[in-house]
């Protein structure tokens, strides 16, 4: 498997704090990778390095060739960032954020893409004109989902999906992204502080602590690591 | 007698509506850029003076045909809207109010200044594009200019309107406007898009402009009073609502012209002319003191 | 520098401005000296907007009017039954007019800063905007209180001092302007010592607390309602008083005499000058008074090449000047003048502690 993303020894603050102290990971073509850690380990930080949103020093290489730094030209370089909270635009309607969804593209087949996006979430047709903001927090995590898609994205950055949402919420929006991955040959690197979902669906993970990656492996492996299982999986 | 009386009502409804039209102009520029940048542009009528004296110079002393004047001042202003927000704005965007409100408030001052120092302090006549004739409608006296400045004032918001809800650059701005991180991540230029909405905003100021001074007179105090107008309408109808705007303005110059025309009558007779600008005032401080969102908008009211 | 060190130069360099201000007129000639003493009007005036800015951090582009009320209150009590014969007014000597020029602007102030306190930021500054360039058109309207558009006029009244005759003081003979230079640098003075302890206090700090954080303040038991329109009153009563001084150097009032420029003025002389410290505030007053002239090539104005100031010196060309430094020093030093200072002091103390 070839790889897509590359992070080498990056590092990332905030003002004077420093959050990450080099942070180096890989995601593969078609790869959903996860990204564990407890609140403050820097997870949130890696995917902002990655998508620009802070200022970082390191490597970042995108299929070996360096990630610009500015967040339009990683939008452009087809990496959709999936923030914390959703980031919908409360204001617009359902399909006005589909569309910005697609705002880097300059081909004909947005419309197309509207309904084909239709069909991982169904309910959208029907509720494209309504306001975004109207739409419970299951939704607006859902309409993130799918505005990441209309960009006909090759990486998905995902933060914290599960924030806020019930467990059931929860199951089905990570079935969506393993049916994304296996369907589309999305790859995904997700955030997570719900680590049996996360794991559920990837095939490797990264485990943060305090800006650094301390642990790495298979999900099966991390699975099955004891001190995993006791600090993030609960047994 | 009541038929006269109803005209005389229509007339000053109609050209209630026209300088309305004029003060939804100037109040829709307010509200794009505050909307969008969170900027109360203190210049936005200075601005637009010097688009009219640009558009005034163009044609008086170049030559220039009034028809060609007229979009090419459009342009300039735009442009210019475009290079004062690159320049002046955007390093101090991100700073504290009070550094946002002594820029625009410095630019106020230079620009006056300018006008002042190219053109001189003299009043000069800018033509109107409107021919004055005054038509019959039903018995009502309505001038063609009125008509005119309604026409052009609402074809342009329509046009706006048209450009925000179904082009892809309206919807990055309004994007931009709900939610401008959001808007950076999908991949829209924030900054670029801000800087368009100076440039409209210079625009919108530049047609009020045009629209008033064959009327009054050109001369650098031109939109002073207009920008106390327009503040009134966009706080009126709502600083952030673009619909608001046009409501404000078109609501406000009605009204304002109807006292005009009810103080022939005793019970409001302590209108007087020079009693506009106040009352314009009054509504600023009456809305923003007893509902600060206007009638469309939401109060960013702090509740602590 | 230890605190105590830190004080000590701070108390002497307030010593020498004293001495300084003290001999001044003994130097200059008797325009500058009330040139000078318009910078003390300014003083008091920018005293009071530092607290309402600078401490509870509530902006204001309407400080004009509350010195318009100021000033128009110190004129109807001097001169106003004998001029228009108004409701009120006539017989009070100018300097007693003060403290009620303070009372009334202070009670406005509080007035206005209730429903102020649902305001922020540009709304806030929106509205005293408002207020202030409808002050002239509201002083017109109540022409019985204020002699309408003709306004009050002092000069040659009795209850003016020196206006009929030089002053005699403590046996020196002083012309109208210095003994108007050393009326307002006394007032400024009293009204800085006023100010520094009010800030000191308790109630200081909880200016201070409402300005860094409304939510911490409100959360540590700070009313935000009692301070902010505390810090209005406060803040409008040195305006009344720096406005009724501002009649009293003017030597009339009328409704042309404190347009909203002057109210863009005193703030931009607050942050021009520097929010907090004293001696911003002082640079901020200079240059409320100065920055015209400079920049029509007078006084310093004087050390710019000569085409400049033939540019300059054309109708307009000040005001472009006079912008465009505006522009320029909210880029360069957002802080103000003072603000620089603190950080020249900062980046002193940093040396030197690496020296050691």
């Amino acid at each position: 498997m070839r790889t897509l993303l590359e992070l080498d020894r990056v590092e990332a603050r905030y003002g004077p704090v420093q959050a990450l102290h080099g942070v180096s990971l890989t995601v593969g073509e078609g790869e959903v990778v996860a990204v564990l850690g407890a609140n403050g380990a820097g997870k949130t930080t890696t995917l902002r390095a990655i998508s620009g949103t802070v200022s970082r020093s390191g490597t970042i290489e995108l299929e070996g060739k360096p990630l610009p730094r500015s967040p339009e030209a990683v939008a452009r370089a087809r990496i959709a960032h999936v923030p914390e909270g959703r980031g919908t635009f409360v204001d617009l309607t359902v399909e006005e954020n589909l569309r910005l969804g697609a705002y880097v593209r300059r081909d004909r087949e947005v419309k197309a893409d509207l309904a084909r996006v239709a069909t991982y979430f169904p309910w959208l047709a029907e509720r494209r004109r309504q306001r975004a903001g109207t739409l419970s927090g299951g939704e607006q995590q859902m309409l993130a989902l799918a505005r990441a898609l209309m960009g006909r994205p090759r990486l998905l950055l995902l933060d914290e999906p599960s924030l806020g949402l019930a467990p059931l919420v929860v199951r089905e929006l990570f079935r969506v992204v393993r049916e994304l991955n296996e369907q589309e040959g999305l790859a995904v690197l997700v955030v997570e502080q719900d680590a049996r979902a996360a794991l559920s669906v990837s095939s490797r993970a990264y485990v943060l602590e305090v800006g650094r990656v301390a642990l790495a492996g298979t999900s099966a492996e991390l699975r099955g690591n004891e001190s995993v299982r006791r600090s993030y999986l609960g047994y | 007698m009541l038929a006269a009386a109803f005209a005389d009502f229509m007339q000053q409804v109609v050209s209630g509506l026209a300088s309305g039209g004029i003060y939804a102009l100037l109040a829709l520029a307010l509200v794009i850029i505050h909307r969008s940048t969170g900027v109360i542009n203190f210049a936005q009528g200075e601005m637009a003076t010097l688009s009219t004296y640009i558009a005034w110079t163009l044609w008086a002393n170049h030559g220039w045909n009034y028809w060609l004047a007229f979009p090419a001042t459009l342009a300039l202003s735009f442009a210019g809207g475009v290079a004062t927000h690159r320049i002046v704005i955007r390093p101090v965007e991100r700073g504290s109010v009070l550094r946002i409100v002594i820029v625009t408030i410095g630019l106020l001052i230079a620009i006056n200044g300018f006008v002042i120092w190219q053109w001189s302090g003299e009043p000069h006549q800018l033509r109107s594009p409107f021919p004055s004739d005054v038509l019959d409608v039903g018995g009502v006296a309505v001038s063609v200019q009125d008509l005119g400045t309604i026409a052009v004032a609402l074809g342009i918001v329509v046009l706006l309107w048209l450009l925000f809800q179904f082009t892809k650059v309206g919807l990055a701005l309004r994007a931009v406007a709900v939610n401008p991180e959001e808007a950076r991540l999908v991949g829209v230029r924030v900054s670029w898009m801000l800087a368009l909405g100076w440039g409209f905003a210079a625009m919108l100021g530049a047609v009020a402009g045009m629209l008033t001074a064959p009327s009054v007179g050109l001369d650098p105090n031109l939109m002073q009073a207009l920008l106390i107008y327009a503040f009134a309408a966009a706080v009126l109808g709502g600083i952030n609502s673009p619909v608001g705007a046009v409501v404000g303005g078109l609501a406000l110059g009605v009204i304002l012209n109807l006292l005009s025309y009810l103080s022939q009558y005793r019970f409001f007779d302590w209108f007087s002319e020079e009693l506009r600008l106040p009352a314009a005032l009054l509504v600023i401080l009456v809305v923003l003191l007893v509902r600060p969102g206007g009638l469309f908008g939401h109060a960013e009211v702090k509740r602590v | 520098m230890s605190p105590r060190v830190t004080r000590a130069v701070g108390g002497l360099a307030f010593a020498a401005l004293v001495v300084a201000v003290a001999v001044l007129p003994a130097f200059v000639n008797d325009f500058k000296a009330q040139q000078y003493a318009y910078v003390a009007i300014y003083l008091i005036a920018l005293l009071g907007l530092n607290i309402l800015t600078g401490y509870t951090g509530q902006i204001s582009l309407g400080h004009g009017a509350f010195m318009a009320i100021g000033g128009y209150t110190t004129a109807i009590l001097m001169a106003g039954n004998e001029q228009f014969g108004g409701p009120l007014g006539g017989g009070l000597k100018d300097v007693w007019t003060l403290p009620f020029a303070a009372l009334v602007a202070g009670l406005f102030g509080f007035a206005f800063g209730l429903p102020a306190l649902r305001l922020s930021g540009l709304y806030l500054a929106l509205a005293t905007f408002a207020f202030a360039v409808a002050m002239p058109s509201a002083v017109k309207r109540f022409e019985e209180w204020t002699g309408g558009g003709s306004g009050i006029n002092l000069f040659g009244t009795p209850e003016l001092t020196g206006s009929l005759t030089n002053v005699e003081l403590f046996g020196w003979e002083l012309t109208f302007n210095d003994w108007l230079y050393y009326l307002t640098w006394t007032v400024a003075l009293l009204a800085f010592a006023v100010a520094w302890l009010i800030l000191r206090g308790r109630t200081g700090r909880a200016f201070r607390a409402v300005r860094d954080s409304e939510i911490a303040a409100v959360s540590s038991g700070v009313s935000l309602a009692r301070y902010k329109t505390l810090a209005f009153g406060i803040s409008a009563a040195y305006a009344g008083v720096a406005g009724g001084l501002f009649a009293i150097a003017n030597t009339f009032v009328n409704p042309d005499t404190f347009p909203i420029a002057l109210s863009i003025f005193l703030l931009v002389g607050v942050v021009v000058g520097g929010l907090g410290a004293l001696s911003g505030l002082v640079v901020g007053a200079i240059v409320i008074q100065f920055l015209p002239l400079w920049a029509q090539g007078e006084d310093l104005g004087a050390l710019l090449p000569d085409r400049i100031i033939a540019e300059t010196q054309k109708p307009g060309g000040p005001a472009i000047v006079y912008g465009v430094v505006l522009v320029l020093v909210m880029f360069v030093i957002p802080n103000g003048v003072s603000g620089l200072f603190r950080r020249a002091g900062q980046l002193l103390a940093r040396a030197r502690m690496r020296r050691t």
